[in-house]
């Protein structure tokens, strides 16, 4: 790794010994260079074509195979649609509108009813499998994601993460009987073969004591007693993605992130900065075990649909930053497995080279690979590829991809798409190590605090900032320092991030305006009718408020509403409101916006506010964070519910 | 079929007869001839995986034990204790009171220092500081539906548990001239409170109203007029079970069954003492009383004493009929402590909190009345502690 005075002396090195023509060269494109960043920077990009075709992208996150393997289900995120493919012919015959996100599928055991989970609706569709219409909607949690359906048929059980929790549905009824409590962004569930258990991953870490290694976990549901009977805690984990059980039932996976968040990023370069693994379950392993997949000068970064063949011969991880999916011969994996914590008694999954024992292909298939599904006679691999708007096929005893469905998306890319393509690849970083995706999953957050500067051990630690609806919240990164998103996302990315390539400059605009296009999540806090609850509306008062209780006037810069002020609720200003740490560099902070703060704990640009109460009971003993000291609990609770809305 | 008037007349003389003859018989019977259920007592202290012998509360999940103490929550499974403190991420170390979601599994443990939640395994925790909470020391929860209810020492505060919205009631939104609320005990239609020096709160589910109940006499610890209203205002517990409320306080007892009250009192009951740390109705007409002298049942006409004797400290088993007459039962067990702090009920057996250990009152059959007497299938009960 190279320390600021390296980069120094290297580059004093570079002017000496650099013949003069060579360097006046440098300087030209250097000067070029800034110009298209300046050029681009100026003001956010304005709103880009939609395809040419007129139609949306689709965006194929999950699928589902019908009991007698003709159709294939394929939910189309972007498309806010349901298609089906006959898989003989590889053609679309039916396309099924539903709610707006769709994110999850399941099957009823008798394949009559289809269920999608429609994330921003917080609703599931219930499709006639027969006729392929919507025959009800049935409510869920906050942002529904994975579903499946018990043996019974009569009971959908719902992943919520927003809510980080799993709905309880009485299917006949259509009500939710209860929510349990899972692990923080619960995101998918996998039902064992025998219908006893459901198994729910989590898409962000626990909350966790400050500058603490993340933890995550497994929650297991006893389906007659429909509670939860188990929590596998996943140690120095945080992103959990699908989660897959072998047929006997002895052996279940999940893929994971495991993050070195707690060490400089500038150590890219010394090792990995995320573990790409996988945890493994069961009687087959006991407890559970975490195995890596990456390899010792490549990552298969974001591992995220896992499946299991029948037979349990094979297992199939795809890697959504590479573009690829990993083979594992599963009696290998479990040889090793027991060897290697049999005679050294110690976990390997910081063992890059360890994957060479079980890891047998990696398959290249489309963009951003998601979802995966075996065909019932485990010959043949689905995989989604989510931002080619198409689904590889692959033959799973050849292990190559033999044919790919194309979903009828549109035909041209553009530049938004680009930029998604960019944003959700690692191929940019050193080795392939990580992309933008890896922290901002899902384009959100990941729950976690980074120590991002090469400035020294736990200096500067930062949490992970939204990128919801970012235009008029400049600059960017915690003391501002950044003026605009190309310095973001280009340079600041390649030297502190990537160190690698960086993008090029048409790349580079096509990445700004995809980040620039995310927008807000919904709102589940504000009324359907637009207003606020008697105790909202107390918070606004409190928010806006300008006298203390005492009748003397706040100084105007300690005013809630001075720095949380216009449409994004930041005067877009740099400012010391108390709240930075002796590891912080300067105690100038960055105004954030506040539009759906409520789904971006922790919070303060450290993350030392594990809730919003904390901003104001913990780290605002002297008024200087806004003025807090003189309310009644109550009325914090009231200020914390009208920030909710927001 | 007609029936002659001579014999129809015989047999309503015959019929009056026995119904004279039955009806006198229940205030007519002896405490002899009472048959109130009896237990064979085994104890737990440290001696044996307690995680402290002062247990403040107790509840039953199943075939699993909670035990809230002093130094630690204990949870007793397959005859093995399982110790939770602040070191394996409880809020603190002193619990004060338990509620279990029945609807989830998970359960919900007031402590001297914040309210934990224990979901297979994993706790969370919500303080005054990363809460909304109202006060760190919860003597009492409940819950009720999606919601959690806390009695705390700064007033009462309810959890949506989907939203995470907390709302808080105390004496600015409520009549809870008091805010030292001990014990809750919420269900569908209504939610009560005891409130420390404060009486009686009720919370209309419905209509979103409070309503306070207080002792007639006033905060004095005379009885001018019994049976006209609540006993007394330092109240410790409530149970509110088939739309009859029970209230325990540190001067007696009083049933409300929505207008009428009725009080008892250890001189005129078989109450052992007047100072109760909890109450626990079985129905509307039967309930188990934690008080400093002794557990003690009620079915609706006598009453038991469980405990070890004051002078001697030998097992013994009081039993009191509706004339008064009282008649020591011979038993070779008893509680732990004649300190009782709370009771919960594991089918026909018994788990009570004493001063100094856990006790598990197991059944001893021979009578089907008392296997009812101790079935309960209501709503989550809160529990409480007494003492400062």
């Amino acid at each position: 790794m190279l320390g600021r005075s390296d980069y120094v002396r290297k580059i004093t090195w570079m002017v000496r010994s650099a013949p003069i023509a060579s360097l006046i060269s440098a300087l030209l494109l250097a000067l070029i260079f800034g110009l298209i960043l300046v050029t681009t920077a100026a003001t956010p990009p304005a709103k880009q074509d939609e395809p040419t075709t007129g139609d949306r992208y689709l965006s194929p996150i999950e699928m589902a195979l019908s009991p007698d393997g003709r159709l294939l289900y394929v939910v189309c995120q972007a498309g806010d649609e349901l298609r089906a493919v006959d898989i003989q012919s590889g053609k679309v015959v039916s396309t099924v509108p539903v709610g707006h996100v769709p994110s999850g599928i399941a099957l009823s055991r008798d394949g009559r009813q289809i269920y999608v989970t429609n994330a921003w609706s917080d609703t599931v569709s219930v499709i006639d499998a027969a006729t392929l219409k919507v025959v009800r909607t049935l409510p869920t949690g906050f942002e529904p994601t994975g579903i499946v359906s018990d043996h019974s048929g009569e009971t959908l059980y719902v992943a919520n993460r927003l809510s980080s929790d799993i709905s309880v549905i009485d299917v006949n009824t259509g009500q939710e009987i209860k929510r349990l409590l899972a692990g923080r962004g619960a995101s998918y569930l996998a039902l064992s073969a025998d219908g006893k258990f459901v198994y729910g991953t989590h898409i962000y870490p626990n909350a966790g004591a400050f500058r603490t290694p993340p933890n995550s976990e497994i929650t297991v549901i006893d389906t007659a007693r429909q509670a939860v009977v188990e929590r596998k805690r996943l140690h120095n984990v945080a992103g959990v993605f699908h989660v897959a059980l072998s047929a006997d039932g002895k052996l279940g996976v999940a893929a994971q992130l495991r993050p070195k968040n707690l060490v400089p990023l500038a150590h890219v370069e010394h090792g990995w900065v995320f573990g790409d693994s996988l945890t493994l379950f069961g009687d087959d392993v006991g407890g559970t075990v975490q195995v890596p997949i990456d390899e010792l000068e490549r990552y298969y970064a974001l591992p995220w649909g896992v499946a299991i063949t029948p037979d349990k011969s094979k297992m199939f991880v795809t890697t959504a930053g590479s573009e690829s999916v990993t083979v594992i011969d599963v009696r290998k994996l479990l040889d090793f497995t027991r060897n290697y914590t049999h005679t050294r008694k110690q976990s390997f999954v910081n063992d890059l080279s360890a994957a060479a024992n079980y890891v047998t292909a990696r398959i290249s298939v489309g963009r951003n690979p998601r979802g995966t599904l075996l065909s019932q006679d485990g010959k043949r691999l689905y995989v989604a590829n989510r931002l080619d708007d198409n689904i590889s096929v692959i033959d799973t005893s050849a292990e190559k991809v033999t044919s790919t469905i194309d979903l009828g998306g549109p035909k041209t890319v553009n530049a938004l798409r680009r930029g998604e393509q960019l944003f959700f690849t690692a191929d940019y970083a050193f080795q392939g190590q990580f992309g933008c995706a890896n922290c901002h999953l899902d384009a959100t957050i990941d729950g976690l605090q980074w120590d991002l500067e090469p400035d020294g051990f736990g200096k500067d630690i930062v949490d992970n900032r939204s990128l919801e609806d970012l235009a008029g919240t400049e600059p960017f990164k915690w003391n501002g320092g950044n003026p605009d998103m190309p310095t973001e996302c280009g340079p600041r990315t390649e030297m502190y991030f990537y160190r690698s390539q960086s993008y090029n400059a048409q790349e580079l605009s096509d990445l700004v305006s995809f980040v620039y296009s995310l927008p807000y999540r919904p709102n589940r806090y504000r009324l359907a009718n637009g207003e606020l609850t008697p105790a909202q509306e107390r918070g606004k008062a409190i928010f806006e408020r300008t006298k203390y209780k005492n009748g003397n006037p706040i100084p105007e810069k300690n005013r809630c509403a001075y720095c949380h002020s216009g449409p994004k609720y930041t005067n877009q200003r740099q400012i010391d409101v108390g709240t930075g740490k002796p590891t912080d560099r300067s105690p100038v902070i960055d105004v954030p916006q506040l539009p759906n703060v409520v789904y971006s704990a922790p919070y303060l640009h450290d993350g030392s506010a594990r809730s919003l109460e904390e901003i104001w009971t913990v780290f605002n003993a002297k008024d200087t964070h806004g003025v807090s000291n003189d309310l009644r609990k109550e009325e914090l609770n009231d200020l914390v519910e009208y920030l909710k809305t927001l | 079929m007609k029936i002659k008037p001579g014999i129809l007349f015989a047999r309503l003389v015959a019929v009056v007869v026995v119904a004279i003859g039955v009806s006198l018989a229940v205030p007519l019977a002896t405490a002899q001839n009472i048959d109130m259920p009896r237990f064979r007592w085994e104890n737990f202290t440290t001696a044996n995986g307690l995680p402290d012998n002062h247990v403040f509360c107790v509840l039953v999940d199943g075939d699993r034990i909670w035990a809230g103490t002093e130094n630690g929550l204990g949870r007793y499974e397959n005859g093995a204790w399982k110790i939770y403190r602040p070191a394996d991420g409880l809020a603190h170390q002193a619990v004060l009171s338990l509620a279990l979601d029945k609807r989830t599994g998970d359960l919900w443990v007031g402590t001297m220092g914040g309210l934990s939640r224990v979901s297979a395994g994993r706790i969370d925790n919500f303080t005054q500081l990363n809460s909304g909470l109202s006060n760190d020391i919860v003597y009492g929860v409940g819950v009720q539906g999606d919601f959690l209810w806390a009695a705390t020492a700064a007033g009462a505060s309810r959890l949506n548990t989907r939203t995470g919205q907390w709302a808080l009631f105390n004496e600015r939104n409520t009549p809870m001239f008091e805010i030292w609320t001990y014990s809750v005990s919420p269900a569908e239609d209504k939610v009560y409170y005891a409130v420390w020096g404060g009486g009686v709160l009720e919370y209309d589910v419905k209509t979103e109203h409070w309503k306070d109940y207080n002792d007639p006499d006033g905060e004095t610890e005379l009885v001018l007029m019994k049976d006209q209203g609540l006993i007394h205002e330092i109240t410790t517990s409530v149970s509110y079970v088939d739309k009859i409320l029970w209230v325990a306080t540190y001067f007696g007892a009083s049933r409300y069954d929505g207008r009428y009250w009725h009080n008892f009192l250890q001189k005129d009951s078989g109450l052992p003492s007047n100072f109760l740390n909890q109450i626990k109705g079985v129905d509307g007409n039967r309930a188990w009383f934690s008080t400093d002298k002794g557990l003690a049942y009620y079915d609706g006409t006598n009453w038991a004493v469980y405990r070890p004797a004051l002078d001697t400290h030998k097992p013994e088993m009081l039993v009191r009929d509706a004339s008064g007459a009282v008649k020591n039962i011979t038993v070779q067990s008893a509680p732990a402590h004649n300190y009782i702090l709370g009771v919960d009920f594991q089918g026909d057996d018994l788990w009570v909190a004493t001063a100094k250990g856990l006790s598990h009152g197991i059944r001893q059959h021979g009578s089907t009345e008392t296997a009812q007497a101790l079935r309960q299938d209501k709503a989550t009960q809160g529990t409480a502690i007494p003492n400062r």
